[in-house]
């Protein structure tokens, strides 16, 4: 089911008084296709989880209307409006069995809906199934691992068949390898369920790796909307930029001076297209080309990272933002530095942007 | 390792003596006494040893009705105490105005004194020759006869003692209450609102089962407080319990001592054995109903 934020907007009142509203989520147009998975994404506060809370009803919005599918829900409180949702702790009721939890919301449903106890239990066990717990059913919540409580979450939220899925930072409570397990996991249910799907993080590296569609968040506002490569490759501002990527993009101080672009006093790349003026430009880890002689950025070098497949060579220029510039270089196309004070590289034109530094904007331009 | 021992039985040393000397000797003492018939504390002699003490104290009429007030009294007040206190914090906790005000109206009885308080009830319910009293007033309002709460008809009067109780004891259960009720994450309500829970499912299913607890502690404590109930009675129908037909099982303990009539050690012991063997039974049954609606 596909649905439509529009305009929506949701203030709170500031707790010292004369102060003006804290403003947690800033005029939303978002429109989600239906049976996707949406990652929003932005640093903490941004009001992302307000945005969930929103869509969820927990919280009633200041202005601005939710759609789901056809249907206005801007009012429905959260019992009714049929979404599941994933807690950031899980919320297990702790004093019932993970069978318990999960039959839960069935033994809310009313009328029509109701369910005998066999048909529920057979809906729970399919739930559990659908995440790999049909073995855990008699536990209680503490007697299972973070990953397990996460999935009978999933499992809780999933029973009902939702029309939507909401997952608050579902992986943030999990250890590095059990988080990637759970994300495929999340992805393959979503996949099999095909609900459409909204979940909030922090991690953009998460949110690439899993989403349809990210929507990056700052103070509020929408930043940028789109599939996780077409963010990646071409932010609209120099916040989306540094915001997605590890290692982070490198951004020096620049400018944009007759059909060349100048890092430093550095002439890196011939361009068309731009006009001449004060520029950040971004340069992806990936966008460097080691040359020994003839690369025009020329940094100082303060060490080289081996990491087995990449190395990581860590250098400084004096028009870097922020401490070292730090680049990856693939490891046959590694050339021996020992002994070297300046390594000299070339810059890939794709991996690098180019932001207005009035307005933090993209300033597209072309390669000669 | 036995060094660790000996170090924590010293550690345990200072509390064993304590309560060992002020607890448990004492209670073996009373046990003793208790078969001991004719017991003088003064000269420490008895005449035999038997189980005449307890003989008659169960056929004691006085007993049995001090027996058959306490068991009514602990019946009424503690459901409907720790009902009220329920009803009442669940109210308080989902009010965001006045809350505090209302807290400390409701822990006020718990500051004053019990027999002031006695009192007051006293002056509220009696019927003199000159008044009625002020509750004789409002049952007037719908046409009732007056009656005497504090010296008429056996029911009146327990009517009173068990309204007394139940105002003295709500407070201290409303105070714990409202701070187990406080104590409950906001995001289990949340997970069940969004789960679709009715109200009075997400109380009986999320909210009951997470205080339950401390519920279970009030009600044992409230079994116990109410089994060893004294200073109410006396508090409202004097000292002469026994001609009020308000005496309790403590109440008759104490008479068997210090009462007009007393100076009977070895009753009132077999009298509190009796008391103590009741509460014992009560508080395990207690014990075991917790083990299957407790969750910890």
């Amino acid at each position: 089911m596909k649905i439509e934020l529009k305009h929506l907007t949701k203030r709170f009142p500031n707790r010292s008084k004369n102060q003006p509203d804290v403003i947690a989520v800033n005029d939303f147009n978002l429109e989600i296709p239906s049976g996707k998975l949406i990652g929003l994404l932005g640093p903490s506060g941004c009001g992302k989880s307000t945005a969930l809370n929103l869509l969820c009803g927990l919280l009633k919005p200041t202005e601005g209307q939710i759609l789901f599918g056809e249907d206005d829900v801007t009012k429905l409180p959260a019992e009714k409006r049929g979404v599941g949702f994933v807690f950031q702790s899980y919320a297990l009721y702790p004093h019932l069995t993970v069978q318990q939890n999960i039959t839960f919301p069935l033994e809310n449903l009313k009328g029509k809906d109701k369910l005998t106890r066999e048909q529920m239990q057979k809906r729970a066990y399919e739930a559990a199934k659908l995440v790999q717990i049909e073995g855990l059913m008699d536990r209680k919540p503490s007697e299972l691992s973070g990953g397990q409580q996460q999935r009978v979450a999933i499992a809780r939220a999933l029973v009902k068949m939702p029309r939507v899925l909401l997952l608050d930072e579902p992986l943030s409570n999990l250890d590095a390898r059990l988080r990637l397990q759970t994300r495929e996991e999340i992805r393959r249910i979503q996949k099999e369920t095909k609900i459409t799907t909204v979940f909030v993080t922090h991690d953009q590296e998460e949110a690439m790796s899993i989403s349809d569609l990210i929507v990056v968040m700052k103070d509020g506002v929408i930043q940028q909307i789109g599939k996780p490569q077409e963010v990646y490759d071409r932010p609209l501002n120099l916040f989306v930029a540094k915001f997605l990527g590890t290692p982070p993009i490198n951004v020096f101080s620049g400018r944009i001076c007759a059909g060349k672009l100048f890092i430093g006093e550095d002439a890196v790349l011939d361009i068309d297209g731009a006009e001449d003026q004060e520029v950040w430009v971004g340069v992806r880890p990936e966008g460097f080309v080691l040359k020994e002689q003839s690369g025009p950025l020329h940094c100082t070098l303060s060490g080289v990272e081996v990491m087995g497949r990449d190395i990581s060579v860590v250098a400084s220029h004096p028009a870097m933002q922020g401490t070292t510039v730090r680049s990856i270089i693939s490891a046959e196309n590694m050339v021996e530095l020992e002994d070297e004070t300046t390594v000299r590289f070339a810059v890939k034109p794709s991996k690098v942007h180019v932001f207005s530094k009035k307005t933090e904007l993209r300033i597209p331009f072309e390669a000669k | 390792m036995e060094k660790n021992n000996l170090k924590g039985w010293l550690y345990l040393l200072p509390a064993i003596a304590f309560l060992g000397f002020f607890m448990v000797y004492p209670l073996i003492d009373v046990f003793i006494y208790s078969f001991e018939e004719g017991y003088n504390s003064a000269s420490q002699t008895y005449y035999g040893v038997g189980l005449y003490n307890y003989s008659y104290v169960l056929r004691d009429p006085y007993f049995l009705q001090a027996v058959k007030n306490t068991l009514i009294l602990v019946g009424i007040t503690v459901p409907l105490s720790t009902g009220l206190a329920l009803l009442i914090s669940v109210g308080l906790s989902s009010i965001r105005t006045l809350r505090n005000a209302f807290q400390t109206i409701y822990f006020l009885p718990y500051v004053t004194n019990t027999l002031a308080v006695g009192l007051v009830f006293m002056i509220l319910f009696k019927k003199t020759p000159y008044t009625d009293g002020l509750a004789n007033l409002i049952i007037g309002w719908f046409g009732a006869e007056p009656i005497d709460f504090i010296d008429g008809p056996y029911w009146a009067k327990m009517f009173v003692l068990c309204f007394y109780t139940i105002w003295v004891v709500l407070p201290f259960k409303i105070l714990i209450l409202t701070s187990a009720l406080a104590s409950v994450n906001e995001i289990y309500y949340n997970a069940a609102r969004v789960d679709g829970t009715p109200k009075h499912r997400i109380f009986t299913r999320i909210t009951l089962p997470m205080i339950s607890p401390t519920l279970f502690y009030l009600i044992v404590t409230g079994f116990i407080g109410a089994f060893k109930a004294y200073s109410d009675a006396v508090a409202l129908f004097g000292t002469d319990l026994n001609a009020a037909e308000m005496n309790t099982i403590v109440g008759y303990v104490y008479d068997m001592l210090y009462g007009n009539s007393g100076g009977y050690p070895s009753y009132a012991s077999a009298a509190a054995i009796i008391l103590f063997m009741i509460v014992l039974t009560i508080t395990c049954i207690n014990l075991l109903v917790s083990k299957k609606h407790v969750h910890y």
